[in-house]
């Protein structure tokens, strides 16, 4: 068991180095420096010396590990767009997003494990297919574009709910939250349905088709010849073993609805990461758009690690395989 | 397409009806889209065609509509339906492109992967392993941020394609390059790629001339699902505002327009250029699926 993790912990380490030298590679050879740095037509030795007194004359190595160093002593970096460290930007930023993925993951199993269910109960009943037509189209419509439609027919249309912002939050510490007042509630509501929908079509597929195989094992079908009701056979003995794998899947798109909430927090004006990235694009900050990938990649690799963990703990064949 | 017409061949097709609406559907959208220059009322292009005054015009069957402008127009005056088809254009070009780059790429790394195995096997495999891991719309979003801090004009209209398909393809590859590295690996074990081994031709003429022929199914059933799939991530970067520019817009770009006067109850420019887009993609989707479970049902293309 130990064995497992310590394994699972030096494979997350390696990929962040990977993606550390990544980020500094953009956030050292994308644009000079310099150039930026010193005043126009300044001469060649004051260039230089510039670049000495920064240290970019040393080797890659050295730099790399300097870059490093700074990294985990939390200094990102100070925004070309801002001027400000990309660090405070990134925490600010934080727990508006952190609060959508929350709302999106928690609306997506909320719908989706029912309808997978549902469809997989009935497969050729005409709730099913219905349920099955509009996933197909719901694969086909991009993010904006349902949040775009919604805007319309919620905000503008009918006017029941805001369309951008956050509304009101709370400062809990250096947390700001939505979830307490009424305002933050309601603004919440729209981007999190435009997120949610985004994966809810792939856990109600996946949930859908687990539950098809776990009705069809033996286990099951003794079950049925016993005589045991069928609400207890299909709620308490299948779905929990088709729900295994729903978690696995749950737990990995939480770092994909991160780099999702890109495209919805631009719909929505959602003042979090997502939207700080996108304007880092347009504008070219590069401190800004490598912090983000390190912090990105961090958060895909603590899960990824998370839910490998999780797993060996959950499924003791795991466990016996791999240690 | 006339071949495709005769009923024989569509009964040997046995394609479900939706399929075939679906397959009428792509068509007619890209036909539209192809013959954009002919088709189209207005040359969407030409600044010296629109003008102000006749700027936020409703589409033609409104009350206020005008009937030169059959969909309406945008906030500068320009006739929507032309836009839309010339959009079209641009995101099936920038959409087709790209699948055709990832697929070059993927099926030349995926050859040699198979082919050779070992080291030159692991590297390729494990950079595509960590590819993969990233959602392809932020890959696409860090090239065309790289693109626009080295080349500053990386955002205009002749430039920005390019870019698109770049960063739309360094994602996509992996997926062919799997494919055809397990395909080349199976097609390397069987007598006749020994014997012409035997034979002793060079490694390249075996792969390209004896093995490719072999695994190329399975690519142009992946590359049908792709097209969709890139469409939407051109359409999704333009909206973002690092695709096409407002000058010469995709179908995303005219979406991103449209989305700034939503607010004041314009609806027509953001809606029917989104309409436009996902029977376009919904069309190719549903074409894709079945070609994929009907070729080959072992394939499952990851989404």
């Amino acid at each position: 068991m130990f064995k497992v993790i310590l394994s699972r912990i030096g494979q997350a380490a390696l990929v962040m180095l990977v993606v550390s030298a990544v980020s500094f590679v953009m956030f050292r050879y994308v644009g000079d420096p310099v150039a930026s740095m010193s005043r126009e037509n300044a001469p060649i030795e004051e260039k230089q010396a510039l670049r000495r007194s920064l240290g970019l004359d040393q080797s890659f190595v050295v730099q790399y590990g300097g870059f490093l160093k700074r990294t985990l002593s939390g200094d990102l970096g100070i925004s070309y767009r801002n001027q400000r460290p990309v660090t405070e930007l990134i925490a600010e930023r934080l727990p508006a997003t952190m609060e959508l993925v929350i709302v999106a993951t928690f609306l997506s199993l909320a719908l989706g494990i029912p309808l997978g269910v549902l469809c997989a109960l009935r497969p050729s009943g005409a709730a099913a297919r219905l349920v099955q037509a509009v996933s197909l189209i719901g694969i086909s419509t991009p993010t904006f574009v349902t949040g775009i439609v919604l805007i319309l027919v919620f905000a503008v249309t009918l006017g029941w709910l805001p369309s951008f912002g956050r509304g009101q939050v709370v400062e809990i510490g250096w947390w700001s939250t939505g979830f307490l007042t009424w305002s933050g509630l309601k603004s919440l509501i729209l981007p999190g349905i435009t997120l949610a929908l985004y994966q809810l079509t792939l856990i109600m597929r996946l949930v859908r088709s687990e539950m098809i195989d776990v009705l069809s094992t033996d286990y099951i079908r003794f079950a049925k010849a016993r005589g045991l009701p069928m609400r207890y056979i299909h709620f308490r003995l299948a779905l929990r073993n088709a729900l295994m794998p729903v978690i696995t899947v749950t737990g990995l798109q939480i770092g994909s609805l991160i780099a999702f909430a890109i495209v919805t927090e631009t719909v929505f004006q959602w003042p979090g990461m997502g939207l700080l990235f996108i304007q880092a694009v347009s504008f070219a900050d590069i401190p800004v758009m490598a912090a983000y990938l390190l912090f990105v990649g961090l958060l895909f690799v603590i899960i990824n690690t998370i839910v490998d963990i999780l797993y060996a703990v959950v499924d003791p064949r795991l466990r016996a395989r791999s240690a | 397409m006339n071949t495709l017409a005769s009923p024989n061949l569509i009964m040997r097709i046995g394609a479900p009806i939706s399929v075939m609406l679906a397959a009428l559907l792509a068509l007619v959208i890209v036909g539209c889209a192809l013959l954009a220059g002919w088709l189209a009322p207005y040359d969407p292009t030409d600044l010296s065609t629109f003008e102000l005054i006749n700027a936020e015009i409703p589409p033609a069957f409104t009350a206020d509509g005008d009937s030169r402008f059959l969909l309406g127009t945008d906030n500068q005056g320009r006739d929507l339906l032309s836009a839309m088809m010339y959009g079209a254009r641009v995101s099936i070009a920038i959409g087709g492109g790209a699948v055709l780059l990832a697929a070059s790429i993927g099926v030349f790394l995926g050859l040699i992967a198979g082919y050779f195995g070992g080291r030159i096997d692991a590297l390729i495999m494990r950079i595509g392993d960590v590819i993969l891991s990233f959602p392809t719309i932020l890959l696409a979003l860090l090239v065309s941020g790289i693109a626009r801090a080295l080349f500053p004009q990386a955002g205009t209209a002749e430039w920005a394609p390019l870019i698109l398909i770049c960063a739309i393809a360094i994602h996509e590859w992996v997926q062919y390059a799997r494919t055809v590295r397990a395909a080349t690996m199976v097609e390397t074990a069987k007598d006749y790629v020994k014997a012409v081994k035997v034979i002793g031709l060079p490694g390249r003429r075996i792969m390209l001339r004896h093995i490719l022929p072999n695994v190329m199914g399975p690519v142009l059933v992946i590359a049908t699902i792709n097209l969709a799939a890139a469409v939407l991530t051109e359409a999704t970067l333009s909206f973002l505002g690092v695709g096409m520019p407002p000058t010469y817009p995709s179908l995303g770009t005219l979406i991103r327009i449209g989305n700034e006067f939503v607010f004041s109850g314009i609806w027509w420019i953001a809606l029917f250029p989104a309409l436009t887009l996902v029977l376009l993609v919904l069309a190719v989707n549903v074409v894709g699926d079945w070609l994929r479970d009907r070729f080959n049902p072992k394939l499952r293309v990851k989404r």
